[in-house]
């Protein structure tokens, strides 16, 4: 009967729902590219903006629309995706409840867009208050939170309606996973809700003239770094769950798959503080607790690594492969949906070196705001992410719309796959290395009044231009394959991979028991930043103003 | 739940290594005093230019303390007080900065000094010019539409 559920398509209605989110996030891609490309252009001091618009109107642009909404609305088509799959069609309800989350998130999306195009919230995604934007700004942000809460609900009414008719079983592997990553970003979007609305809507609207600062920026990273990892966990979905099927291997072990999200859960949030090391109010000893925190994530992503190399070499190893790496030939390396999520998994192996680089507390003042973080996430997210829901994108929209990914888009989708490498070794690489020189991020081209150390950095800075460049004929090609698969591709039956465990063995219940790990995950946040906050509103500063500086 | 053999040995030698790891820099931090900046020092951001220190941004020579000069700086958008200022080669240098508007970031570039300034907060770090020549002094925290533009120089001299 559980060989019969995985032929299964997902429904056309669940579907629909889904191609919905999907067309909004490549609609943010092709927005975002473009925006991102005409940054590493204008930096590399060759280029000026045409019209009046400004460098950090475009940098908001990118940061808003890659960082929330290609993001968010790809991960909630995809966990509704792979919910509807494996834990079966939604309820008429349930749906309905999708698609008001859908269009809430949709209105924001275009709200925001507008006072951005406007001018009038040129403060970047990270809100950096002081600087005010306009009130409809905040309000549309929020609206794209609100509707992931209820596209949020969905996966949760879902898994309850599971367990409820398989009573101890545990549920399907996969919608586990969105489930766990569902609860991380509704605990972690908590934080963005309360400086949103209790601190800058009102500060923005006028009914009070100041804000607390600090307090603002704690709560915007108690959501920021856990961000992250929501971005993250829906590429290990793909890794742990969907690569096995794809490459006609078996998940390593289930247990350890559920116990590693588990992990991410408890320690993807209490961590924000990382992101603070360098601001005054806040003690070293409470920095140092959550540096600590933050490194525990280590244990899960080990953990994964290994699964994952032993997946792969289980499989070759089956297929007859001899010595030590002969099992690596047998992966197959002509299929986008395998290799492109796989330059993702080798990203992630520098980048996350550069991420315990950035974590480890003092170090930090040595690349803090330097535009390597901005190399290191374009590894993470650009990469390892970004490229595993490309490889996903190859199979689902067709699974979606009832087509196929042909031998020739399949070509061209690896070819994407490589270009986007290629473009993002020049950037990211070129970052990394101005970063170490001192080069600021978040930054238009300057040359600092003839600083012979602000011109050590511009070379570097034509390199990211040239990897921009390169990125954003992958974004291209990326845009023409979505629309094949979308409208064109031929009709026909594309497999959703669903990948089944080695071993028989049943996972422990315990990982289904959420009053605990919402209880340990709160108690942990309740433990890291109880007494940071409490520092920060007992010896709070006069608050500030607002300012618009743009 | 059942564990490959090799898995609890990568397990444990990652773990191991992330403890002697977090050791290091806890002993960096706690033992030999390399904390990142965490002033806890408050002030009216909107009466900056009349408290001291920092109504007389400047290096200053000190008596008595852990540090040869104090190296004090008025930031605002978008523009450092002072804009040019000469330290003697080798001297210990405790640098603080304040904002008296929104946030920047006080990167002296080349160097170790980058810090946080928030509107209602000090911030200061004790560094040795250890180097002479001209360093950038630049914002690295998003402030505005001129930010690219935000500098100071420090020029380290031989005496």
């Amino acid at each position: 009967m559980l060989k019969d559920a995985l032929k299964i398509k997902v429904d056309r209605r669940d579907g629909k729902l889904a191609m919905a989110h999907f067309y909004v996030a490549f609609i943010a891609l092709a927005v975002g590219g473009l925006a991102g490309l005409l940054q590493t252009l204008v930096r590399s001091g060759k280029f000026e903006l045409p019209a009046g618009i400004g460098y950090y109107q475009i940098l908001t642009v990118h940061g808003v629309v890659l960082g929330l909404v290609l993001t968010t609305f790809f991960i909630m088509g995809f966990q509704i995706s792979v919910v509807s799959k494996t834990a079966g069609t939604l309820t008429n309800r349930q749906r309905l409840i999708g698609w008001i989350g859908f269009w809430v998130m949709t209105t924001g999306t275009v709200l925001a867009a507008i006072m951005i195009l406007l001018n009038e919230a040129s403060v970047l995604y990270t809100f950096y208050a002081p600087l005010q934007a306009h009130a409809l700004y905040y309000i549309g942000l929020t609206l794209v939170i609100v509707g992931s809460w209820l596209d949020g609900t969905v996966i949760i009414m879902k898994y309850i309606e599971w367990r409820k008719q398989n009573p101890g079983q545990a549920s399907p592997l996969i919608t586990f996973m969105a489930l766990v990553n569902t609860l991380m970003w509704i605990v972690a979007t908590i934080g963005v809700a309360a400086t949103v609305l209790l601190q800058l809507l009102p500060w923005s609207l006028g009914l009070v003239d100041t804000v607390n600062v600090a307090v603002s920026r704690t709560l915007f990273w108690y959501f920021g770094h856990p961000l992250v990892y929501f971005w993250l966990l829906p590429a290990y979905m793909a890794w742990y769950v969907i690569i096995p099927k794809i490459i006609g291997g078996k998940i390593f072990s289930d247990s350890l798959a559920r116990l590693s999200f588990i992990l991410f859960l408890l320690f993807s949030i209490p961590v924000g503080i990382h992101h603070q090391l360098l601001e005054p109010g806040i003690d070293p000893a409470w920095k140092f607790i959550q540096v600590i925190l933050t490194f525990l994530v280590v244990i899960p992503s080990l953990m994964t690594a290994f699964s994952l190399f032993a997946t792969f070499e289980n499989y070759g190893r089956s297929k007859g492969a001899k010595g030590l790496f002969g099992w690596l030939k047998k992966l197959p390396w002509g299929d986008a949906r395998f290799i492109v999520p796989f330059i993702g998994m080798l990203s992630f192996i520098p980048a996350g070196a550069g991420g315990i680089i950035n974590a480890s507390f003092q170090m930090n003042q040595v690349v803090h705001n330097t535009i390597w973080v901005t190399g290191h996430f374009h590894l993470t997210a650009a990469t390892a992410v970004v490229l595993t829901f490309f490889g996903i994108a190859y199979w689902l929209i067709p699974h979606l719309t009832g087509r196929v990914l042909t031998k020739k888009m399949n070509k061209l989708a690896i070819i994407q796959g490589v270009t986007w490498t290629i473009g993002m070794t020049f950037m990211s690489g070129a970052m990394h290395a101005a970063g170490l020189l001192g080069a600021p991020r978040r930054s238009s081209y300057s040359e600092y009044g003839g600083s012979a150390q602000a011109a050590e950095w511009i070379p570097y800075q034509i390199a990211q231009a040239v990897g921009g460049s390169i990125l954003f004929i992958a974004i291209i090609l990326m845009l023409y394959i979505f629309v094949n698969l979308a409208f064109f591709a031929p009709k026909g039956d594309q497999e959703f991979p669903i990948g089944e465990p080695l071993s028989n063995e049943k996972p422990p219940m315990v990982f289904e028991n959420w009053k605990l790990w919402i209880g340990i995950t709160i108690l942990l946040i309740l433990f890291a930043y109880t007494v940071p906050f409490i520092d920060l509103i007992q010896n709070a500063p006069p608050g500030s103003k607002g300012y618009k500086l743009w | 739940m059942h564990v490959h053999k090799f898995e609890k040995i990568w397990l444990t030698f990652g773990v191991a290594m992330l403890l002697v790891f977090l050791t290091v820099i806890g002993v960096s931090a706690f033992y030999l005093g390399n904390k990142p900046p965490s002033c806890l020092a408050t002030i009216d951001p909107e009466k900056v230019d009349t408290q001291a220190p920092f109504n007389e941004p400047g290096l200053k020579k000190v008596e008595g303390k852990e540090w040869d000069y104090e190296l004090v700086y008025v930031a605002s958008a978008f523009a450092y007080q002072p804009g040019e200022v000469e330290v003697p080669f080798g001297a210990k240098v405790k640098v603080i900065a304040t904002t008296k508007d929104v946030i920047h970031g006080f990167q002296v570039a080349g160097t170790n000094i980058n810090m946080m300034l928030e509107p209602g907060y000090i911030s200061e770090h004790i560094a040795t010019f250890d180097k002479t020549g001209e360093y950038l002094v630049l914002c690295n925290e998003y402030c505005g539409v001129g930010h690219h533009m935000m500098m100071s120089k420090i020029k380290v001299v031989e005496q």
